[in-house]
């Protein structure tokens, strides 16, 4: 190492550690206690029996938490002291993008002028909104060579359904709706889900010996009644589709469609673009490539971006550069319809459009190289302990496996996993891309430095060693965090999802 | 003097900043030729050279170069000062699912808490306690507030949760006719019939007459759901008994599609027989934020949690005994039940939830209801203070809770750009909500203005709104 630098996202140090269990806040309460404030309005009093007639009454009370307004910042700061997050240290958790969020683009999400607009106010009155909008789309264009855009899925999977639904509304309105849709047999879960609710059936394409869409039996699959194809590109095990062009002429020659899961379109920001690579339908994870908090599991953003042939059918209505200057919302002429209850996750379509413009075009191509240059020393690093699934040179994230350390010594790619966590490092994704043995999902992702990687490393090399040394105590890893591994069967075979199950 | 500085001037040498965009890389030029060195290669570009040339970008991306962070904080200054509609220049008296309610400090720094914040879906519960315990609570006030026993961890908003019934009911009875009142939301009869079209689903919509469902106007048999809305999106208390007596009696799965800070006060659904509760939780701490991101209520009955999309917490214990949470019954789920899941759902809006939780507990049992009530009395105050003015009439007879329709002389949309100039955000026009004509309003439907007040609205400002709109109506 070049510098005697330590590691700024290692996270071992953390006060993540407490062993006692937080009680919920259900059993913290106390009748009579609150911590509520509301405005003085001098508003009549009137009895709610004069307002709203006695059938539509609750004859019984909804009993809430009564906390203390200090005990409510106890609980959840307590809480948010057994979370692990990537503020707090590296998230190679592949496939999903856990790089650092600029605090910039919160900052700029947090600002009245956006987050106190109420979404149904005249166009006239959100004209910054709308011209934010068209902004945002227009450059979402640019990065993946498509013609227009829809801003309005709230996460990838709606983005899937949408772009599914538009492919349906193209081949509907060619008067010949089709049947199935082609998944390479490594795709994420929600391709094949998404393609079922879009009303098609799913044809599963074999990967080959490389990790690669089987051109071969891809075309034996298609025929008149396919709709098109689902691809990542990369794939999901971090390897670029390199025949991509032999793929988009087989399937366009049989009047197909080509989807783009843009999953991993942060791998390629600024180097290639779905468009040119013959995609018809792209749909992107803002809060993946674009940076946007992932909020514990969301909120997320999916934008649909379409070629020209496909815009007519984009849902509406969509904020558009009007005549005379001003901005308006319009629905194109054939619409498949509204996909959210407004205009889609706009914070996070302001936090994304931030993102992009600190970048610019230079910066996101950075941020392409960067990741894909992290990813392939982090697993050409650990070639001897974690050999890749398929050792050549990767994209932004590199599957691993640990099928050695099953075969060797009994310790599975969880129990890496798990281990992980004692080291101060998130977990990678275990277990996916299904078609690989004992696999370990790493995606360090370009915010990492030199030395993270390398203390990510070593903590891996020890845990190897352990698997040597006392696989026993590995498969009880971890003991050190907030909780030790769960009983995940008593959870679904005695289902508590609520206070009140719990009988508590 | 100038050798008094030069042993600083040694300690550090030379700095000339390449550039003045910082894009938080952390990698030094130096960082740069150790790694490729290790790799076998001497530039970036040769970690792409697998990609065919041919698909390759020979120019970069065609946009502006990257700015510093106060250079774009700029760019977004004019975008703010052109939302004339941001709540500081206008009094909000729009809703339709959108509601201005109190966000204290407290709620919005727990909120913003980075613990939450930048961690992704709990997939390892031992370093995911914090979310998954705060998701649990949330279930649990989903649960109590819908009177339900399962509510799942959250769906994207209201209209996408009842698209999610939707499928719940025709995976329970096989059938996929939509029996849907036209007092559910515009917006979320628009997305059901968007998702329709891959499902298959018949989306009947029923007429409203006097803003009540007339469900005796259409062919209810064969309904896989009957789909109501509480209050209805006019305002309107509807008897739901009539919906419930018509699942029942077809062997429908009964939807409500309810107001979760009504529910405070209100009939929960569990107590009007509902199946399948959804709602748009936005209310609970979320700022109106353009439309999203929102958030998505779902509360099922126990049979059908196998259907249940989206993800689920429980509560079970660890190797050493302890109180633990993880997500469960995942055997439903797109990622592992794939072309047979449930629902297609990975990311929702976790944020979302835990904020509703923190909200929720900040309220308490006595804040909600207070908050429901106030909602109530500045609604029917300004109501009746609305009605006093010629031009003005109730656009239905029936009573209502905290959100009413008027029937104007005028037309609505331009009534509220005159009512802008004097401050207010006077509503929303519902044939803007409608897109046109719908079966929700019998006629003229362009002279309807929807009206609403939460807790927040004064007496003053609702006095103001009445002047305002008198003198909007009138001149």
């Amino acid at each position: 190492m070049r510098s005697q630098a330590l590691p700024g996202g290692r996270a071992a140090s953390a006060p993540i550690l407490g062993h006692d269990t937080e009680p919920t806040i259900f059993e913290m309460s106390v009748a009579g206690r609150s911590a509520f404030q509301l405005r003085t309005t001098g508003v009549p009093a009137t009895s709610l029996d004069e307002l709203v007639p006695s059938e539509h009454r609750n004859p019984e009370v909804i009993a809430l938490a009564e906390v203390s307004e200090r005990d409510l910042v106890g609980h959840f700061t307590r809480l948010s002291h057994r979370q692990f997050s990537v503020d707090l240290g590296a998230y190679p958790l592949g496939s999903c993008t856990m790089k650092y969020n600029p605090k910039f683009c919160d900052a700029i999400a947090a600002d009245p002028g956006l987050n106190s607009v109420h979404p149904g106010a005249p166009a006239e009155l959100v004209q910054g909104w709308l011209e934010l909008l068209v902004t945002l789309e227009e450059k979402l264009c640019v990065i993946t060579g498509m013609s227009a855009a829809t801003l309005q899925p709230a996460a990838g999977a709606a983005g899937e359904l949408t772009g599914l639904l538009l492919m349906r509304a193209y081949h509907e309105a060619n008067g010949d709706a089709r049947k199935r849709v082609l998944i390479p047999d490594s795709a994420h879960g929600t391709n094949p889900a998404s393609v079922t609710l879009g009303g098609y059936e799913v044809t599963t394409i074999p990967s080959n010996e490389r990790g690669l869409v089987d051109l071969e039996a891809l075309k034996a699959a298609l025929g008149p009644d396919v709709a098109g194809i689902m691809l990542t590109n990369p794939n999901t095990l971090g390897l670029f589709e390199e025949e991509i062009t032999e793929i988009a002429t087989a399937v366009h020659d049989v009047g197909g469609l080509l989807y783009y899961d843009g999953a991993n379109l942060n791998a390629i920001l600024g180097v290639v673009r779905p468009g040119d690579m013959g995609f018809d339908i792209v749909h992107m994870n803002l809060h993946k490539t674009f940076a946007t908090p992932h909020g514990g599991g969301g909120p997320g953003a999916g934008p649909v971006a379409v070629s020209a042939r496909l815009a007519d059918f984009l849902p509406g209505p969509k904020a558009t550069r009007g005549v005379g200057g001003a901005f308006e919302w319009s629905t194109p002429s054939s619409s498949i319809g509204r996909v959210h209850g407004w205009h889609g996750n706009a914070m996070v379509l302001a936090r994304a459009l931030a993102y992009i413009d600190v970048h610019g075009g230079d910066g996101l191509k950075r941020v392409a190289q960067h990741a894909v240059l992290n990813a392939n020393w982090l697993r050409h690093r650990l070639r001897d302990t974690l050999p890749a699934a398929y050792d050549r040179v990767c994209m932004h994230e590199c599957v691993l496996s640990a099928s050695n350390l099953k075969s060797k010594y009994g310790v599975r790619g969880l129990d890496v996993a798990k281990a992980l966590l004692e080291e101060g490092f998130h977990s990678p994704t275990v277990y996916f891309p299904l078609i690989v043995d004992e696999a370990l999902m790493f995606e360090p992702t370009e915010t990492e430095s030199l030395q993270t990687l390398e203390s990510l490393a070593e903590a891996i090399e020890r845990i190897a060693q352990r698997a040597i040394d006392d696989p026993e105590a590995l498969r009880h890893a971890p003991q050190s965090t907030p909780v030790s591994r769960v009983d995940e069967a008593r959870a679904a075979r005695h289902l508590i999802s609520t206070e009140d199950a719990a009988g508590r | 003097m100038v050798a008094k500085f030069l042993p600083r001037l040694f300690l550090f040498p030379s700095y000339e900043r390449q550039s003045d965009v910082a894009d938080y890389l952390p990698h030094t030029t130096e960082d740069l030729e150790e790694m490729l060195g290790f790799l076998g290669m001497d530039s970036l570009e040769q970690l792409f050279a697998h990609i065919p040339a041919a698909v390759r970008l020979t120019q970069g991306l065609d946009l502006e170069p990257g700015q510093t962070e106060p250079d774009v904080a700029e760019v977004f200054a004019r975008y703010t000062r052109a939302n004339k509609a941001q709540a500081t220049n206008l009094t909000c008296f729009a809703g339709a699912g959108a509601y201005d309610h109190e966000v204290p400090a407290v709620v919005k720094m727990l909120g913003s808490r980075s613990e939450f914040v930048t961690a992704y879906t709990p997939y390892q519960p031992e370093v995911a306690q914090g979310v998954l315990q705060a998701i649990f609570e949330y279930q649990t006030v989903v649960s109590r507030l819908s009177g339900l026993p399962i509510a799942n961890a959250s769906l994207y908003d209201g209209a996408t949760a009842l698209v999610e019934a939707l499928n719940m009911a025709s995976g329970a009875n096989g059938r996929s006719k939509m029996v849907i009142s036209s007092g559910v939301h515009p917006h979320w009869r628009q997305v059901a019939r968007t998702f329709a079209r891959g499902t298959g689903h018949d989306i009947v919509e029923v007429p409203l007459v006097d803003g009540v469902t007339n469900w005796g106007s259409v062919d209810v048999s064969g309904a896989s759901a009957i789909v109501a809305s509480y209050p209805n999106y006019l305002g309107v208390l509807e008897d739901l008994s009539v919906a419930k007596s018509l699942a029942t009696s077809h062997d429908a799965l009964f939807v409500l599609g309810a107001d979760p800070v009504a529910a405070g006060v209100l009939k929960t659904a569990g107590q009007w027989g509902a199946d399948v509760f959804v709602g748009e939780g936005q209310p609970f701490g979320t700022p109106l934020a353009f439309g999203g991101p929102y958030l998505g209520l779902f509360a099922c009955t126990l049979d059908q949690i196998r259907r249940l999309p989206g993800r689920i917490v429980g509560e079970t214990v660890d190797s050493n005994d302890r109180r633990s949470f993880v997500t469960t019954l995942r055997a439903r789920e797109q990622d592992i039940r794939r072309e047979k899941a449930t629902s297609n759902v990975c990311t929702n809006q976790t944020l979302m939830a835990v904020t509703a939780a923190i909200q929720l507990g900040w309220l308490g049992t006595n804040g909600l209801r207070e908050v429901a009530t106030r909602c109530a009395q500045g609604a029917h105050f300004l109501c009746d203070e609305a009605l006093k003015i010629d031009g003005v009439t109730a656009a239905s007879s029936q009573p209502f809770f905290r959100e009413f329709a008027l029937r104007l002389t005028r037309n609505a949309t331009e009534v509220l750009s005159r009512m802008a100039g004097d401050g207010v955000l006077g509503g929303l026009a519902v044939s803007a909500l409608t897109g046109g004509d719908d079966v929700s309003v019998h006629s003229g439907i362009e002279n309807v203005l929807l009206v609403t007040v939460t807790e927040r609205r004064t007496r003053e400002q609702i006095e103001h709104y009445v002047d305002v709109l008198r003198k909007a109506v009138n001149s």
